[in-house]
């Protein structure tokens, strides 16, 4: 436990919502206070941000609990609490949420010029709920910001994006909150599971681990909550409305939904579903994996036939996500620090490539690799940073994701070896569509006029990449930096999940579903393995 | 000489002090109605917003009283169920009001006396069907109340629509009341009594009568005639077009004040004294809860107008209440009276947004209106969209947490696969809400026969910034109307 005496992920969660309250009152009639508008926004996410490095500094990575907890009775009657609270896993979820909202705020500087008031409150709400959705411990607390998330996200889209907004934002929409659905009755079901269990409803999610949930229920009440994060990571064949709602958002738009709100399916996976339902999440792997593998693919495959730079890198998020999942779900540590690690890498690198994307947009308005060419002599400042982004995604050595698919490799060799030959099928691809990309766009002579003339990136659009650019190679070689803050969490994480299953499977022993599981043997001193050399860290 | 010795019963007069005010008021609104020459034609509408205001302070001072009684010779009960529908009748009057005197500025006819004093007797009615202890009674106040309503869905007189609403309802409502009487006379026959009490009374003490034929068919009449007033499926026929011709301020009133008394009349019948039957009663309500979810929100996807839309999210919310019924326990039912008074500020919120819609004389009630407005008057947008989300059931809104509460406890009983109905129910009504909302901020507003709203009235404002706040605060902070809806329920008589 933590004994920080200041509430500080309540600020966290409500100060932005509190900025976006404050920019309400401010008039904006005819776009005047716009500048004004901005610079408070951006001032207040800094600092958003620089609240959340405090969590660094208090952060005690020696325990495996939660930290900076705070509780509150909500609502009595049905014992729903505020409870939030942090450990390794969401500790930088919530870093990198804090982290893209500024660098959103300065994406959009002159991207949008409408309704820009409207445009940081719904971005300033977003925040808040993120991180809300985060940190919360209480399933209903956590099905709240679940949902607000996705009304400021559906305005963003529909307001401020392309030509099939509309149809985009509903379609968005529509998918989240149909999975989403399911996940209420699961937790409505879970909570009357508890009462009639100890006596006691709870949607405490602490309690609610501890609970032994009968086989056949398990298998239901996770298949609802996997539908629903399955929808938001997004899994094939449930991704269909990701390129549609990328390619539709503003640039900030795209750039929050890639790096934050896909890894909240994957962390309520990791948080929810797999520790509450250990059992059931085991019959599950041979389903997930085989959908990661084929996300990974397909996603791979349909990015390479895009002409649209924007639609390339939204199909290649649902490749990356595969990864993410296929790390998840090998069940030790390599695998799921890998998938955490590469949920922040993910979250860079495409983010990184959205803003790029969307600055080259804001200069031609096109987005057709056709349409380009040579860009690299006109705009060097751009070609280097759009470079970098490159190789983070493709997992060049000494970038982030390499440490990340790496990692995540070793754990699905050492968990599903089949599964992990496919999956390096997926990085010699991403290589190839990335770098396709890049040699069409930014090599060659350059192939039309207009593009002669295009300016370079200004101070503010170089402000918004550095950052990221930085981040890339500090994570790419340091990443003990990062990963030693998750080990406890994790390493507890697993051990719980395997006491877990082995109490099931001996409660279920004698059974023939068992048998066929004995291939996946999940070891705890897969510690030690790792730590001798699996994968060295630079600590 | 004895026999005329007529002996007026102890009664608490206390206890119906709202219903007393109320029929004042309206009695005053009517003398000034006739002497409409002489005053100014608001006066009579703020008589009646100050008449229904003391109303419902009176409702506040006599709070809930120390432990139920019945008064007036069993004829009113006076508990906490009677408080908390009166409370929530009240407050629907009020801000049925509010949206009126906004709405009256378009339409002359609605300035008059008899419109006013119309709705307040009808409140009158509720208010008496929530409290009846005795079947007679009960009948009776559905007829004030009902009456009422059917006059004043008729009361554009030059319209067509209007008049044609006003008979299709009063035609079906009249089969309703039929309906309901009949099973009165059946639940009459079978226990020699039609005080509430008394019958369930008889029903403990003789429970071999549990499978006699009539009193089997009076539970099954009396369902369908109230199932008329709360439009369940099959008795919903005649909703939409009511509630699209009535006056749009009435059509909230409607939505939701003839809804809660009619489940108030509902839970007294059914759950008092017929609790014992529940074999019998579970099984039709799990089916009509199915079928009136399901039927209104799937209608309720293709609809153009907002008030026929509307009248089908109302179906559909009907079928969520009636969950309630079906899950049987008593947090159900308290989380039922939560959804009703929820219900009754989200639903009559929305209205009043589409009651500014106007100009002279004429509505504005496709849906393509709302084009654009969402960011022109950045207020509207914002509460009705706040509306929208809580009929949807998204949080933190009351919406969302009445739903979940209801939920939780048809799940308790376990009724699962009903839950997972409703959960697909409540995705489906996204889509058309979100329609509303869509419209509102994604599409331009159209160049020609652009709406303006003119200056609207400081009332409107008031009532919609309640209703809001209302809203938000059952959603976020919902425990203190939980326990008030608790309490309430488990007072009842």
């Amino acid at each position: 436990m933590n004994h920080l005496s200041f509430p500080i992920l309540s600020t966290l969660i409500f100060f932005p919502l509190l900025c976006a309250i404050l920019l309400m009152f401010i008039r904006s009639e005819g776009g005047k206070n716009d500048e004004l508008l901005r610079k408070i926004a951006l001032v207040a996410s800094v600092v958003e941000f620089l609240i959340s490095l405090v969590l660094l500094k208090y952060f005690n990575d020696s325990t495996p609990g939660m930290q900076f907890v705070e509780f509150a009775p909500w609502v009595r009657s049905l014992s729903i609490n505020y409870f939030v609270g942090l450990d390794g896993i969401s500790l930088w979820l919530v870093i990198m949420t804090a982290f893209f909202v500024p660098l959103c705020v300065l994406c959009s500087w002159t991207y949008i010029k409408e309704k820009t008031k409207y445009f940081l409150i719904s971005i300033f709400i977003l925040e808040s709920a993120m991180i809300g959705a985060f940190v919360s411990l209480d399933l209903i607390l956590f099905y709240v910001f679940w949902e607000v998330m996705l009304i400021p996200m559906f305005l963003l889209i529909g307001v401020w994006g392309g030509e099939r907004r509309i149809y985009s934002a509903v379609k968005f929409f529509l998918y989240t909150a149909a999975g989403s659905i399911f996940m209420l009755v699961a937790i409505i079901y879970l909570y009357y599971f508890s009462y009639k269990t100890t006596g006691a409803g709870t949607f405490n999610l602490l309690d609610l681990y501890k609970l032994n949930i009968p086989i056949t229920t398990q298998l239901w009440l996770c298949a609802a909550f996997t539908v629903a994060f399955a929808i938001k990571v997004p899994i094939f064949p449930l991704h269909t409305w990701l390129p549609d709602a990328h390619v539709e958002a503003p640039t900030a738009g795209s750039v929050i939904l890639a790096a934050i709100l896909l890894k909240m399916g994957t962390y309520g996976f990791l948080r929810f579903s797999m520790p509450l339902f250990p059992y059931a999440s085991h019959e599950f792997i041979p389903v997930i994996a085989f959908l990661a593998i084929a996300g990974i693919i397909y996603g791979a495959l349909v990015a390479w036939a895009q002409p649209d730079m924007k639609k390339l890198v939204a199909y290649s998020s649902v490749s990356h996500l595969g990864f993410v999942m296929l790390g998840l779900f090998a069940f030790n540590i390599e695998g799921i620090e890998g998938g955490i690690y590469q949920m922040l890498n993910h979250g860079l690198n495409t983010g990184a490539l959205f803003l790029l994307v969307g600055m080259i947009y804001e200069r031609r308005h096109t987005r057709m690799m056709d349409d380009f060419g040579g860009l690299a002599k006109v705009m060097p400042v751009f070609a280097i940073f759009l470079m970098i982004a490159t190789l983070g995604s493709v997992a060049v050595p000494g970038t982030n994701s390499f440490v990340g698919e790496i990692m995540i490799l070793v754990g699905a060799f050492r968990a599903y070896p089949v599964c992990g030959v496919f999956a390096v099928s997926g990085m010699v691809l991403g290589a190839v569509y990335m770098l396709w990309m890049y040699q069409k766009v930014m090599f060659g002579p350059v192939t039309s006029e207009v593009n002669r003339k295009l300016p370079d990136l200004n101070k503010r659009e170089i402000a918004t990449m550095l950052p990221i650019a930085v981040l890339v190679f500090v994570m790419g070689i340091f990443p003990g930096m990062f990963l030693h803050k998750m080990d406890s969490s994790v390493k507890y994480f697993i051990n719980q999940y395997q006491q877990k299953y082995e109490m099931y499977e001996a409660e279920k022993s004698g059974n023939p579903v068992a048998t066929h599981l004995k291939g996946f043997k999940i070891a705890v001193d897969s510690d030690a393995a790792f730590h001798n050399g699996v994968y060295s860290r630079g600590r | 000489m004895e026999t005329l010795n007529f002996i007026l019963p102890p009664s608490n007069y206390v206890a119906v002090m709202p219903q007393i005010v109320l029929v004042a008021t309206a009695l005053i609104v009517l003398m000034i109605g006739i002497f409409k020459k002489l005053v100014n034609a608001s006066v009579i509408g703020y008589t009646a917003l100050a008449g229904s205001l003391v109303a419902l302070t009176c409702v506040f001072l006599s709070g809930q009283q120390a432990g139920p009684s019945a008064t007036f010779a069993g004829m009113v009960l006076n508990d906490g169920f009677s408080f908390f529908l009166t409370l929530v009748i009240c407050m629907i009057i009020v801000l049925t009001i509010l949206v009126s005197l906004n709405y009256g500025r378009f339409f002359e006819n609605i300035k008059s006396g008899e419109y006013y004093a119309l709705v307040l007797f009808s409140g009158v009615g509720m208010i008496f069907m929530a409290t009846a202890g005795n079947l007679i009674l009960l009948f009776v106040a559905l007829e004030t109340m009902s009456i009422c309503i059917y006059a004043l869905t008729g009361f554009h007189k030059d319209q067509l629509r209007s008049g044609e609403a006003a008979l299709k309802y009063f035609l079906l409502g009249a089969f309703g009341s039929a309906f309901l009487l009949y099973g009165f006379a059946f639940i009459y026959g079978a226990t020699g009594s039609l005080d509430i009490i008394k019958i369930a009374g008889f029903i403990k003490s003789h429970p071999q009568i549990l499978h006699f034929k009539f009193l089997v068919a009076g539970l099954v009449l009396m369902i369908a005639g109230i199932g008329f007033k709360i439009s369940m499926v099959p008795f919903h026929m005649w909703t939409p077009d009511a509630y699209e011709g009535a006056p749009t301020s009435i059509t909230g009133f409607m939505a939701t004040g003839v809804k809660a008394a009619a489940f108030a009349a509902l839970i007294r019948v059914i759950l008092v004294p017929l609790a014992p039957m529940e074999h019998s009663w579970v099984t039709i309500m799990w089916v009509a809860a199915f079928l009136t979810m399901t039927v209104g929100n799937i209608i309720a996807l293709v609809q153009d107008n907002i008030k026929r839309m509307l009248a089908y999210s109302s179906i559909a919310h009907a079928g969520y209440i009636l969950l309630g019924f079906v899950a049987g326990t008593g947090l159900a039912q308290a989380g039922m009276l939560f959804y009703l008074m929820v219900y009754a500020f989200m639903n009559i919120g929305a209205f009043a947004v589409v009651a500014l819609l106007c100009k002279k004389g004429e509505e504005f009630n496709s849906i393509s209106d709302f084009a654009g407005l969402g960011f022109k008057y950045p207020a509207l947008g914002l509460v009705m969209s706040v509306f929208l989300f809580s009929l949807a059931g998204l949080p933190p809104t009351g919406g969302f947490m009445g739903k979940f509460y209801l939920f939780t406890q048809a799940l308790r009983s376990g009724y699962i696969w009903l839950v997972v109905a409703a959960g697909v129910n409540s995705v489906i009504s996204m889509y058309y809400y979100l329609r509303v909302v869509v419209i509102m901020y994604f599409k331009p507003q159209p160049a020609e026969n652009a709406i303006v709203l003119n200056s609207v009235s400081p009332g409107i404002v008031i009532a919609l910034a309640a209703a809001t706040t209302a809203v938000l605060i059952m959603g976020i902070f919902p425990s203190y109307f939980l326990s008030l809806a608790g309490n309430s329920i488990f007072s009842l008589m």
